[in-house]
């Protein structure tokens, strides 16, 4: 007899949802997690979309420790010392059932691992998983850094985010290619709550959330700024090869933000309370590994299940939904006595009919258009350009027409009116 | 570009913020000898913690004690072999509190 019928790897979002899911339909079910606590080991871009709660936590945001709720949403083009920012308020979404919060995952994800505890999982801390245990080539089990740390389970669940060995050592993954990832850095900056609702122009327990293009130089990227309760988070998320050839550190790029004049007034006086740092898996739909083996499913970030997509930038919801999809899965497979990957492919149809594989099919091509020259360097100071040009009073001489400033800016930034047109066709075929 | 008002703080101060429990074992480790004939030395640049120092004889002094355990080196290394990667035993490692 295994130890338990059910064993997930990681205690984050998808770890915690696959736990919950699992024993509430009666598996006996092993929550592993290294950190001393869940979530000690995880940062994030600082936004999570609840809506994926609703089904399985009835309510929840009366319960989870949330920072603020988002009701206004910016998306700010960088260029030189100019930004312009597209600004949007949403006051329902400062009421139930809310739509995006901002939360410390230390907090959040100690949360979500507390309903699968009380829904009856076993949740072991400080404790490594090191490698599979395998009978031929079905997963058994895993091992641990624990003295007689085997444990032994019809299913294992990787929940272990982005770096994730176990689907590595399962052979789940093509060889990696550093192109599909970034990496995010961030602070956590102290400000009292007034100074911030004043700031920021939002009262109570709303917030905002900053999404940023053209400053990160070189290097394909974005930056963010969101507001917590008493907190900032301030951070980059930067494409991998071109920050290790660029030769400049990923704090100088930080610092530069956080000094850029329509950033540095919203931070000043600020203390840092924390910075941060993590991998994110960037490219999406395309680097998804195989999701499921004999004995193993693989879900969240360790299944590169993270919607960086310019727009949209979501992962915690991507974790819960899947990890939920296996967890479920896994525990039909177990009650069938069938745990093959014939037995476990519940797991891809539960995917595939919602927003998890959907989403990330339909934006397949976004995270390349993202980090495109276009998106990246052209269309951010093309479009301050344009504003520059449009609203500097240039009396005596005559206004320019808009059409001619818009022409002279794409000029000057070696944009053409062909690739302008075939590139803006692409993004609505992406997004649309 | 650090103002008066806002003066940039210095990388130790950055990385004094965090908590890391170290564990005795080094949990990422590096053969200096392969990355002498490394020209790129992405992991010096891209590290978020700057724990990749280059040294006098061309090889690469590397510390794992105060470690985002993030991936970022062992992926952009070019060199096979150079870098050695695991994560720390359990409940040490860094520990996030308002990330």
């Amino acid at each position: 007899m295994p130890d338990f019928d059910v064993i997930v790897v990681g205690a984050g979002p998808a770890g915690a949802a696959a736990a919950l899911e699992a024993a509430r339909a009666g598996r006996s079910v092993c929550l592993l997690e290294r950190g001393p606590y869940p979530g000690s080991k995880n940062m994030y871009g600082g936004v999570i979309y609840g809506r994926v709660l609703d089904t399985l936590i009835p309510n929840w945001w009366e319960e989870a420790p949330i920072q603020r709720w988002v009701t206004r949403r910016s998306t700010m083009l960088m260029a030189g010392d100019q930004a312009v920012t597209v600004d949007y308020r949403c006051s329902s979404w400062g009421e139930a059932p809310y739509n995006g919060a901002t939360a410390f995952r230390p907090e959040f994800d100690a949360w979500l691992a507390s309903k699968a505890e009380a829904a009856g999982a076993v949740l072991i801390c400080s404790t490594t998983a090191t490698g599979l245990l395998r009978d031929g080539t079905r997963v058994v089990g895993v091992r641990t850094d624990r003295p007689d740390g085997d444990l032994t389970a019809q299913v294992v669940i990787c929940c272990d985010g982005v770096n994730s060995f176990l689907a590595k050592e399962a052979g789940l993954y093509p060889p990696s290619d550093p192109a599909n990832y970034t990496l995010g850095v961030k602070e956590t900056i102290l400000l009292p709550r007034e100074v911030i609702d004043e700031r920021f122009a939002v009262r109570g327990d709303h917030g905002v959330d900053i999404e940023i293009l053209g400053c990160t130089g070189e290097v394909p990227g974005g930056g963010f700024l969101y507001t917590n309760a008493e907190s900032l988070a301030v951070g980059l998320v930067l494409s991998l090869p071109k920050l290790a050839a660029c030769g400049r550190r990923p704090e100088e790029m930080l610092a530069e933000l956080k000094a850029h004049s329509a950033i540095a007034p919203l931070i000043e006086g600020g203390q840092v309370k924390e910075y941060s740092a993590h991998v994110i898996p960037e490219a999406g739909y395309k680097m998804m590994p195989e999701l499921i083996g004999d004995g193993i499913l693989v879900a969240g970030d360790a299944a590169a299940m993270c919607l960086a997509a310019g727009i949209w930038l979501e992962g915690v919801n991507f974790a819960i939904g899947s990890g939920a999809a296996a967890g479920q899965a896994a525990a039909r497979a177990v009650q069938r006595r069938d745990t093959s990957s014939a037995g476990l492919q519940d797991y891809r149809r539960r995917l595939d009919s919602n927003f998890v594989m959907s989403d990330h099919r339909k934006l397949r091509e976004a995270p390349h258009l993202v980090m495109s020259d276009l998106a990246q360097q052209q269309l951010p100071r093309i479009a301050c350009g344009v504003m520059e040009q449009l609203f500097t009073v240039t009396n005596p001489d005559p206004k320019p027409g808009l059409r001619k400033i818009i022409r002279g800016q794409m000029k000057l930034n070696n944009l053409k009116l062909r690739d302008a047109i075939s590139q803006g066709m692409k993004a609505l075929r992406t997004f649309g | 570009m650090s103002t008066d008002s806002y003066p940039e703080i210095s990388f130790e101060t950055r990385m004094s913020s965090v908590e890391f429990r170290v564990h005795e074992r080094a949990h990422i480790t590096v053969d200096s000898k392969i990355c002498a004939d490394c020209s790129t030395r992405g992991c010096i640049t891209a590290c978020p913690a700057n724990l990749f120092v280059s040294t006098a004889d061309g090889g690469i002094l590397f510390n794992y004690e105060l470690c985002f355990e993030c991936g970022t080196c062992y992926m952009v290394c070019n060199e096979e072999g150079a870098i050695s990667w695991s994560y720390p035993e359990g409940g040490h490692g860094v520990v996030f509190h308002s990330s």
